[in-house]
């Protein structure tokens, strides 16, 4: 595997014009699956989650979840879509261990909302997405390659299948070509996922977790030479899960076509798998060796028909537009112009308003999520939401400071041991021995070794001092290893040391 | 036990109900016979004696305790090998699931167990439910009791023969394209098909979704009518079920009358291509039933002449995207390629489909595969599906003349083994007449119409009728049945030759 020829960026946008599109895979969170009662709980033990239908055993047949079809309706709606009065499932025929059925049932032809639109705004500009699709289908199971170096199926000895994912309700959402957006491309192809997943967040319809799949993008990109030339021969590349990655590919994908296309060769059609260790893509199925996969209506499902009233019934539950949000939020926290555009830059929104909602304190939430947990995030090199921490977690971390049990620099440790997934703040708090002593006797002993061993700073505080006290309140936070509570430890010292 | 074997099952639920008799003595007499002559008939491909003897004993216990038990209670039956059944082989005729023990059963099982029958048993088929004659099963054909050295017709041979043969009052059969209705009507015996969604298909192994429809086999109209009535209704785990109550096929049995019924017979469904006999036998019924007051005319469904095109797109089509799932990656039959040392999931699947499919399935799932093919889909897939509207549209346009439609069942009596199995399309032919009821989705019976003089093997009638007026074909079943039967003074099976199981 080596890196292709690349053209610097600049002189790539200095010649082609970008063209994009974008396929967004979002699991909804129902509680059961597509086409049968299967939970859809993610980390569930392999094969845990399964049923005949699920496992495509003879005779078994599908029955649609109605809540997935009003998940991908309220996504049609908020996309701006046209909903289908009718509309069918297809089967999407190919083998593949991992596939039940040896087919998908999948829309193909007749998507449940089509013709849409969303704009997303980067810095100063706003560029209008157009959508070309919403569409449900399941999804398949999980292959495991096992006895290679890499994990691929490349090299294994043998590969495990566990389909608990098998059959988890799908929606795919396709852009129309996306132009216009010249040197702006990659970081677009950012803004609109990172867009289309607040507003998926919003619609609650979906965990939208790229690290756990949840969320999953393939990217297609192509040049042309200028805006009125006709669209280049695009290329696919799969699986760019995460955000940041979303950018580095499309930007990787327009050097290294431009490369090509400057070297006089041609760009083939064809599929290419990014790689999120080296920043490269490589090529996967030319269009020769693409699938055949045969669509043919499912003959196991009957057509859906949305009645209208049910279709508006959806419309009325869809969230208030992003502006307005955010003006309700502001308001209700109580932040200033400036707090609010750090929340909303960072992509902290929604977990703000979530960890608010799981009880922390609006200043509080915003502490830690644009601070401890945005530094982690940045030397991670991921998404806040991607982080294994979720707002439940932080507003119960803040719930541990409330009650004293624990303080601002303990909090670090538990957040360390969420990362590191040791478990609830419970009980990592447990678990590592955090909680803050309490033990009056213990800290008043511990208080009295600081004056002794800090006489000079004493005597200032006898002397009306109190600034003094931070030396004092240091020993002992140091003797305790930071394990108590710094404002009983000073009160107690002032107490001590009252003239 | 003679007697006990040759009783419809109506009579049977109504002895043991009057209790002269138990589900126990029943289901005992008909294990003996199963023994005694199923050497010679093949009919089963598994018989399960000790589940069927537990089930007649807690009908028998229930009924002694004085608990209210369902019409067919205590009744055994034969399951054909199509449909799924918890802790029971299910192999549908095939290497490829062979060793399988289903973890679940079929709604039409479900609702078997909740009423009380005794299985008996799993009853041979063609492959995957693909024949018309049992000669495409991989453990070998079932043979007619009318002459072992002929074909019980297919794919549900096996639940045909085991009936004529009294090795069962009752099966279970399915129709794809005829699988119920042509052995019926090559042995002697009463099978009807459904509409399509009256029965659930939960637990069918699929042959092709949109055509496949479970039903009853027996050897009277009325034993249909009870075993269909349990069978049917909405089944919210097959979404194609209908969501409307079974009609009263039981009342329209007992009150059978034709007078002043409007009975088309279709043009296209008789003359050349049908054997001497089998016209002679359908002409008298005709006859018989204008006799009887009904009014009988002919009507003309011109699209008819091009079902058995579409269905052989349609079917395969559906069946080679069914069968995909038999990959050996999960259950059933898996076969190591030859000479590979460390072979991929993809050989092993290869391998494993060459080795468990005969060359009948094979043959539609390449037809099936070339005709959904891109560049091919809408000559081939695209085209048949025009059709199947044009034929729905003649059915609405007969039914707007007649209230049912008659047709013999199959061109032919039963053929020889080995006549047809290297002419599909011969074969195919077999099913001219039944194939337009599964493409239209509308109900179908056939009961016996006599002997043809040629050779002396059972003839039989179809009649059809509209979408979820099941109910009309078995009125005019019974009709027929009850004038034929007083015409040759009993049943057409009391004429078969007996079977002995010594042969």
């Amino acid at each position: 595997m080596t890196a292709a020829t690349l053209l610097s960026y600049d002189d790539a946008l200095a010649r082609f014009d970008p063209v994009l599109g974008l396929e967004v895979h979002v699991e909804l969170n129902t509680a059961s699956k597509m086409f049968c009662a299967c939970p859809t709980t993610f980390g569930a033990a392999p094969n845990s989650q399964v049923c005949p239908v699920c496992l495509g055993l003879p005779g078994a047949l599908p029955v649609l979840n109605e809540r997935a079809v009003a998940a991908a309706i309220r996504i049609g709606l908020a996309l701006n879509c046209s909903i289908a009065a009718e509309c069918r499932f297809a089967r999407k025929n190919y083998f593949y261990p991992d596939m039940p059925k040896n087919f998908q049932t999948s829309q193909y032809d007749e998507p449940i909302a089509y013709d849409g639109w969303t704009e997303v705004a980067v810095d100063e500009a706003a560029y209008r997405i157009e959508i070309e699709r919403v569409h449900m289908e399941e999804d398949t199971g999980k292959s495991l390659h096992v006895g290679g170096a890499t994990g691929r199926i490349h090299g294994a000895s043998h590969s495990l299948v566990d389909y608990n994912r098998a059959g988890i309700p799908l929606i795919e959402i396709v852009t129309k070509p996306i132009i216009g957006t010249g040197a702006a491309a990659p970081v677009v192809a950012r803004a609109y996922v990172t867009h289309l997943r607040e507003l998926l967040l919003s619609l609650g319809v979906s965990d939208v977790r790229m690290e756990q799949g949840s969320l999953r993008c393939d990217a297609n990109a192509s040049l042309r030479l200028g805006q009125d030339a006709p669209f280049g021969t695009r290329t696919e590349t799969k699986n760019v899960n995460s955000l940041r990655s979303v950018e580095r590919a499309v930007r990787y994908e327009i050097c290294r076509q431009a490369a090509v296309l400057t070297d006089g060769g041609t760009v083939t059609q064809e599929t290419r798998h990014w790689h999120e260790d080296t920043g490269i893509t490589t090529p996967g199925r030319s269009k020769e060796q693409a699938e055949d996969y045969r669509y043919f209506p499912e003959p196991d499902l009957a057509p859906i028909a949305p009645d209208v009233a049910w279709v508006e019934q959806l419309r009325a539950t869809l969230p208030e537009g992003p502006g307005r949000r955010r003006s309700r939020l502001q308001a209700a926290w109580g932040f200033s112009d400036l707090d609010m555009r750090d929340v909303v830059g960072a992509g902290a929104l929604a977990l703000v308003e979530q960890t608010i909602g799981a009880g922390a304190a609006p200043a509080a939430a915003k502490k830690w999520w644009l601070t401890e947990l945005a530094r982690r995030a940045n030397e991670q090199g991921v998404e806040l939401a991607e982080l294994p921490v979720g707002p439940e977690q932080v507003a119960q971390v803040q719930a541990l400071i409330d009650t004293g049990r624990i303080n601002d620099k303990l909090a670090r440790s538990v957040f360390d041991g969420l990362l590191a997934g040791e478990g609830t703040p419970e009980e990592i708090v447990a678990a590592r021995g955090l909680e803050v002593v309490s033990d009056e006797t213990a800290l008043g002993a511990a208080v009295d070794r600081a004056i002794e061993a800090n006489p000079g700073a004493a005597d200032k505080v006898r002397a009306g001092k109190a600034a003094a006290a931070g030396a004092l309140i240091g020993a002992v936070m140091a003797e305790m290893r930071g394990q108590a509570d710094a404002g009983r430890v000073r009160d107690l010292i002032l107490a001590k040391l009252s003239p | 036990m003679d007697d006990t074997i040759r009783a419809s099952a109506a009579d049977l639920a109504a002895a043991m109900q009057a209790g002269e008799m138990s589900s126990v003595e029943i289901t005992q007499a008909q294990l003996d016979r199963i023994a005694e002559v199923d050497g010679d008939l093949h009919a089963f491909l598994h018989v399960d004696a000790d589940g069927a003897l537990a089930t007649a004993k807690r009908v028998d216990d229930a009924r002694a305790a004085g608990e209210a038990v369902a019409a067919l209670a205590g009744v055994p039956i034969a399951i054909k090998d199509v449909v799924v059944t918890r802790g029971l082989p299910t192999t549908c005729g095939s290497h490829i699931l062979e060793g399988w023990i289903p973890p679940y059963d079929a709604t039409i099982v479900t609702r078997l167990r909740q009423a009380g029958l005794p299985i008996l048993g799993k009853t041979n088929m063609d492959e995957l439910a693909m024949g018309s004659s049992t000669e495409h099963s991989a453990y070998g054909p079932s043979r007619n009791p009318w002459d072992l050295g002929r074909i019980p017709g297919g794919s549900g041979g096996g639940s045909a023969a085991a009936v004529a043969s009294h090795q069962a009052p009752l099966a279970i059969g399915t129709d794809t394209g005829g699988s119920i209705r042509q052995p019926a009507a090559v042995t002697g015996t009463v099978g009807a098909k459904p509409t399509y969604g009256g029965v659930s298909r939960y637990g069918l192994i699929a042959l092709a979704s949109s055509l496949d429809q479970a039903g009853p086999v027996a050897r009277t109209v009325l034993d249909a009518a009870m075993l269909h009535e349990l069978l049917g209704g909405h089944d919210p785990l097959d979404s194609t079920s209908l969501d409307a109550p079974v009609p009263a096929l039981v009342d329209a049995v007992r009150d059978a009358d034709v007078a002043g019924l409007r009975v088309g017979v279709v043009r296209e469904l008789g003359g050349e291509g049908y054997q001497r006999g089998v016209r002679a036998r359908f002409d008298e019924v005709v006859g018989l039933l204008t006799d009887a007051g009904a009014e009988v005319t002919e009507v003309s469904c011109p699209h008819f002449d091009y079902a058995l095109a579409a269905y052989y797109l349609i079917l395969p089509s559906e069946a080679s995207s069914n069968l995909a799932k038999f990959d050996a990656m999960r259950y059933g039959l898996r076969v190591p390629p030859d000479g590979v040392a460390d072979p991929s999931a993809e050989q092993v699947m290869a391998a494993t489909r060459a080795a468990g499919f005969g060359d009948e399935v094979k043959r539609r799932i390449i037809l099936g595969t070339y005709a959904l093919s891109s560049g091919y889909y809408d000559a081939y897939y695209g085209s048949a599906q025009k059709v199947r509207t044009l034929i729905q549209r003649d059915f609405a346009a007969a039914f707007d003349q007649a209230d049912v439609l008659l047709s013999p069942t199959a061109p032919t009596t039963a053929f020889r083994f080995g006549e047809k199995l290297d002419d599909p399309v011969a074969m195919y032919l077999n099913d001219i007449a039944t194939i337009p009821a599964n493409l239209a989705g509308v109900p179908g019976i056939s009961v016996p119409s006599g002997l043809a003089d040629e050779d002396g093997l059972p003839t039989g009638v179809q009649v059809l009728a509209p979408a979820r007026a099941d109910d009309r074909v078995y009125r005019v079943g019974a009709v027929i049945e009850a004038l034929l039967v007083e015409r040759w003074g009993g049943t057409l099976l009391a004429r078969a030759p007996s079977v002995t199981g010594t042969r």
